[in-house]
């Protein structure tokens, strides 16, 4: 499931509606993104998240879709957060549920590493020295790389 | 043609969208970028290294050589800071 939302989530709350009734279910991974006080070494005071409404929701889902049909899972959930966000806040929130912890582990990372650098997502921090947009890190990109050795994925997922 | 931008493509520009009718001449992605470079101050400094611009037809990924039909969406925009 998907969700691109302003307002903030319960991860109790979410975990438990993502499990209910689901008898199979062995584990459940889970990944929240917070926003950090400090950028290079300097403070954030604020983070704004803007999206592309319509195409954020599309990316998401197919990234979804990928991990489903990659590792046996029998739930998933993306939570994404836009707006302006502090420090502490909470930005995304990524849960994979399967039998075993394996496919629940490796799903929950995979889909972090891609929604980093996938989805149409772009954060403004703003600190002491006024606001800028953050940039796009390599290591985002490379970790995002490695999950497309096996099956071609770039091809199918990934951006120009 | 409806343009889309998005970030600091977007406030460079002063517009977070608008329509535009491109001469013949221009038929993909990378032209099109290469074409609002000389539309104004802002349009230049938002494409001045087209290789920092992404783009998405039709709410798709899309390279600088993909072609254009007249009634796409084109979203310009940098690249992507999700999670």
């Amino acid at each position: 499931m998907i969700r691109v939302q302003a307002e903030d989530f319960d991860i109790g709350d979410e975990i438990d509606r993502l499990t209910s009734g689901r008898r199979h279910i062995g584990g459940v991974a889970t990944f929240l993104g917070l926003v950090r006080d400090m950028a290079k070494g300097k403070p954030v005071s604020a983070m704004t998240l803007e999206h592309f409404p319509g195409m954020t929701e599309k990316e998401l889902a197919r990234i979804e879709a990928e991990a489903q049909a990659r590792w046996p899972l029998d739930a998933s959930l993306i939570i994404h957060r836009y707006g302006r966000l502090e420090p502490g806040d909470r930005i995304v929130f990524v849960a994979t549920a399967s039998a075993h912890r394996e496919a629940a582990f490796e799903s929950c990372m995979f889909l972090v590493d891609y929604l980093k650098t996938q989805a149409p997502f772009w954060k403004l921090e703003e600190g002491e020295a006024g606001a800028g947009w953050v940039e796009a890190r390599e290591s985002d990109d490379l970790a995002r790389a490695r999950w497309e050795t096996d099956s071609g994925l770039a091809k199918r997922v990934g951006p120009a | 043609m409806k343009l889309l931008y998005f970030a600091w493509v977007r406030q460079r520009i002063g517009l977070a969208e608008e329509e535009v009718t491109p001469p013949a001449s221009v038929a993909t992605v990378g032209e099109l970028v290469e074409w609002l470079k000389g539309r104004g101050p802002g349009y230049a400094a938002a494409f001045a290294n087209p290789t920092a611009i992404k783009a998405a037809v039709n709410q798709e990924f899309a390279r600088p050589d993909r072609r254009l039909a007249a009634g796409d969406e084109v979203a310009l925009f940098p690249p992507m800071t999700g999670g």
